[in-house]
């Protein structure tokens, strides 16, 4: 127990992320997400990095665009309002095939909405969010420990597939303190040749560029690119199961929610009805296969999530519709309670029996 | 033990969020399972704060405390809102100095520790907090009595490490209660 | 035979898209003989904007990213924090730098960034087929003030080295023109001060260069440059707006 700490969430992301060699850090200020941008504040310059409180969300995500033309590993962060503000930098740095991490510690909305955690950004993060054929890699941590182990394994990804990643956090996640060990480092490295380093007069020029006049050009790139999302699909799909082996229902969540589902669940299990969980961890991929193989053994599921139902749909599409979906859901910054998702296991398990 | 779920409510600036920092970490220390959430946003600034702290022996689900086993009511507003969130059976402590009433629940075990009269009185001021806690770690056999100040100065900065002192002389007292 | 007239090494030989008579090949042109002469092509990364200038990429020979519409100065900010030896150069219009990109400008100046803006001011959106830009004169006739610009209305254009000047952090301003060859070797001599500044890391250097615009101005490329010095000097006067390399001679 010795090198675990207690830390909040989003301190653990900033900590792992400098542990995974991230030496570029901008961001601007908002809640619930604003310890990350203070930790960096304070570590970058005892390490030679940068931290830059830019002048607005748009500036830190297209000088997290420079930084990543140049080969390096950068990140910002964020909460809701200000993610749609840096949507049209992800947009340009899928265009350019960039790799970068992007963190949206989620509030609730839409609008200026509230400062409470919520999962309403789901569409957005893992529909890309911006203008343009693309998909981000998202990842959904459920610990303070997962909030800095997704945080390498999504620096790794971004470099790896030339993506953005996106943390997919919630206030709750962000705010809590749990014991983490920080004795991660980030063991994968590629090379980019395609980097903006200057030439030093040893190659022809690099251009980062997402802007291609020609149609047939751009549909080539396109094309090109979503040959590469295959195989992200095919390949980095995470997911946690949680009493699966005989469950009849099927609990969907993640994050913040499928806590409080294993709650309800282990509630629902005393009570004598098989209830099980799987928790999508990246939600992009999504766990498409797992959630098919338990639509054999499962007569339900059951979505929970904190908006008006978004990752619902992905489970429908998963599951090709073979059973029913219910959903159970908060909204508005609410949490839902172990009760709420324990009496909605028991209202599906009676009437799909 | 199998699990205290605890909610420690207040004003903010009363060092709400650190009592329960200090007993996770001591929870750390001592090889269980922790949890500490934080209400958070403008209440950080006078209006009512609070934090919840599991400690357990098995992974923790969800960490958010909607039905303590343990509340610790450091103003009156968080006594009438968690008062009744109290499971059976649970025990609340309540700052007698800055809350008038009684609790009304009769199915709990209550605590009146007049912290911040005690705080004032020992020329303690910031610490009611941690007199109230002394109590806690009393009153609620699950915490136990070890490893106060190795845990206080994992939660105390480097800077305030003259402040160690007065946060064992304030345990002291509620301990003593 | 002696050589007196070549294309600078920073140039490729891709054939410039712009319109004939347009001022961006020379302004291209002064910024590549710089590069040169400073030596310094193989550590120099160029930030496209969005506008005509969007495919300047194409036409130098040193690395470039291109950026979203006004973000450059945030783009070079990463690209230069990354690794301060290089050089890094920004190249935008009116409309990317004085409209969209307002935010941007004054902030990069303002944290005194070691890096150099080439601003390239033709008082019109070119790109988009001659709208009217921050930087449209009272009066002017475009596609989107087809009246002639009305400042009770639409309000005054932006005088973007008089507004930077009272930026503390902005190291040196100097606004230009390339309408005949006076100028043109003075825009040079300011181009080559600012990319020299960034090597002696004096900060944040920005030139503004009055450009024509013949195609959407609808004048012949020769009447254009007349129109310049008649209509646009006398409403942004050339001349050094800040330098603080010379108040610290002066001292």
């Amino acid at each position: 127990m010795s090198d675990m700490v207690l830390m909040k969430g989003n301190e653990a992301i900033a900590e792992a992320a400098i542990k995974a060699g991230c030496r570029h850090y901008f961001g601007y200020p908002i809640t619930p997400q604003t310890e990350v941008a203070a930790y960096m504040s304070k570590r970058m310059p005892k390490i030679g990095g940068t931290f830059l409180q830019a002048e607005s969300e748009v500036a830190a995500i297209n000088m997290v665009i420079g930084v990543a033309s140049t080969g390096k590993r950068v990140m910002t962060s964020s909460s809701s309002p200000g993610i749609s503000l840096k949507s049209e930098g992800i947009s340009y740095l899928a265009g350019c095939d960039l790799p970068a991490l992007v963190v949206n510690v989620q509030r609730g909305g839409p609008g200026l909405g509230g400062i409470q955690p919520s999962q309403s950004d789901y569409w957005q993060a893992v529909k890309g969010g911006s203008h343009g054929d693309f998909h981000n890699i998202v990842l959904a941590p459920a610990s303070v420990q997962e909030m800095a182990s997704l945080t390498v394994k999504g620096f790794e990804l971004a470099d790896k597939y030339r993506m953005v990643s996106m943390i997919l956090a919630d206030g709750t996640m962000g705010q809590m303190m749990e014991p983490v060990s920080l004795d991660i480092e980030s063991t994968f490295n590629v090379e980019k040749p395609w980097a903006v380093t200057g030439t030093k007069g040893e190659r022809k020029h690099n251009i980062v560029n997402s802007l291609f006049l020609q149609p047939e050009e751009l549909e080539k790139k396109n094309f090109e690119r979503f040959e590469r999302y295959k195989l992200v699909e095919a390949n980095e799909a995470m997911y946690e199961e949680y009493l699966m082996d005989d469950a009849e229902i099927c609990v969907v969540a993640f994050g913040i929610t499928s806590r409080v589902a294993k709650n309800a669940i282990n509630e629902a299990r005393k009570q004598g009805i098989k209830a099980g969980l799987i928790r999508p961890i990246t939600l992009w991929p999504f766990p498409k296969a797992a959630l098919y193989n338990a639509a054999d053994k499962c007569k339900a599921f059951i979505s929970v999530e904190m908006n008006m139902g978004q990752m619902i749909e992905d489970v429908e599409l998963s599951i090709r519709c073979k059973k029913p979906v219910h959903l159970c859901c908060r909204t508005g910054g609410m949490i839902p309670a172990p009760e709420q998702v324990l009496a909605k296991i028991i209202e599906v398990n009676e009437k799909e029996a | 033990m199998a699990t205290v779920n605890m909610l420690f409510a207040g004003f903010g600036g009363q060092g709400i969020l650190f009592a329960g920092k200090f007993l996770a970490y001591k929870g750390l220390i001592e090889g269980k399972q922790v949890s500490w959430l934080p209400s958070y946003g403008p209440e950080m600034r006078g209006g009512t704060a609070n934090c919840s702290v599991i400690l357990s022996d098995a992974p923790i689900g969800s960490p958010i405390v909607d039905k303590p086993d343990v509340l610790i009511a450091m103003n009156l507003p968080s006594l009438d809102k968690y008062e009744d969130a109290v499971v059976p059976g649970g025990k609340i402590f309540v700052d007698s100095t800055l809350i008038g009433r009684k609790v009304n629940r009769t199915d709990v075990e209550v605590f009146y520790v007049p912290a911040s009269g005690l705080a004032n009185e020992k020329n303690l001021r910031t610490l009611a907090n941690m007199i109230i806690t002394g109590k806690v770690i009393k009153e609620v056999s699950e915490i136990g009595n070890d490893n106060l100040e190795t845990a206080l100065n994992k939660v105390i900065s480097a800077r305030h490490q003259d402040m160690l002192k007065f946060n064992l002389d304030a345990l002291n007292i509620g301990a003593q209660l | 035979m002696a050589i007196v007239f070549e294309k600078p090494k920073a140039l490729t030989d891709a054939v410039l898209h712009y319109c004939p008579g347009c001022t961006h090949g020379i302004i291209h042109r002064l910024v590549a003989e710089v590069i040169d002469e400073l030596g310094i092509e193989g550590k120099t990364i160029g930030v496209a904007p969005v506008g005509c200038s969007v495919m300047a990429y194409n036409y130098f020979t040193v690395d470039f990213v291109q950026a979203a519409h006004g973000r450059a100065p945030a783009v070079a900010t990463g690209v230069k924090r990354s690794d301060p030896d290089n050089i890094v150069f920004t190249y935008q219009g009116d409309g990317d730098l004085a409209a969209i990109g307002t935010a941007e400008t004054v902030h990069a100046a303002a944290r005194r960034e070691n890096i150099t803006v080439i601003f390239v001011n033709n008082a019109i959106y070119g790109m988009t087929g001659g709208q009217m830009a921050p930087t449209t004169l009272p009066g002017q006739v475009t596609q989107t003030s087809p009246y002639g610009r009305d400042v009770s209305t639409v309000g005054y254009p932006v005088k973007v080295c008089e507004l930077l000047s009272n930026v503390d952090g902005a190291a040196y301003l100097e606004r230009v023109a390339v309408n005949n060859v006076k100028n043109i070797r003075n825009a040079k001599k300011a181009i080559k001060k600012a990319f020299q500044n960034q090597i002696d890391g004096k900060g944040f250097s920005l030139i503004e260069v009055l450009s024509t615009c013949p195609t959407n101005w609808g004048m012949s490329p020769e009447k254009a440059l007349t129109w310049l010095e008649d209509n646009m000097i006398p409403y942004y006067p050339l001349g050094v707006y800040k330098d603080i390399t010379a108040e610290k001679e002066a001292e």
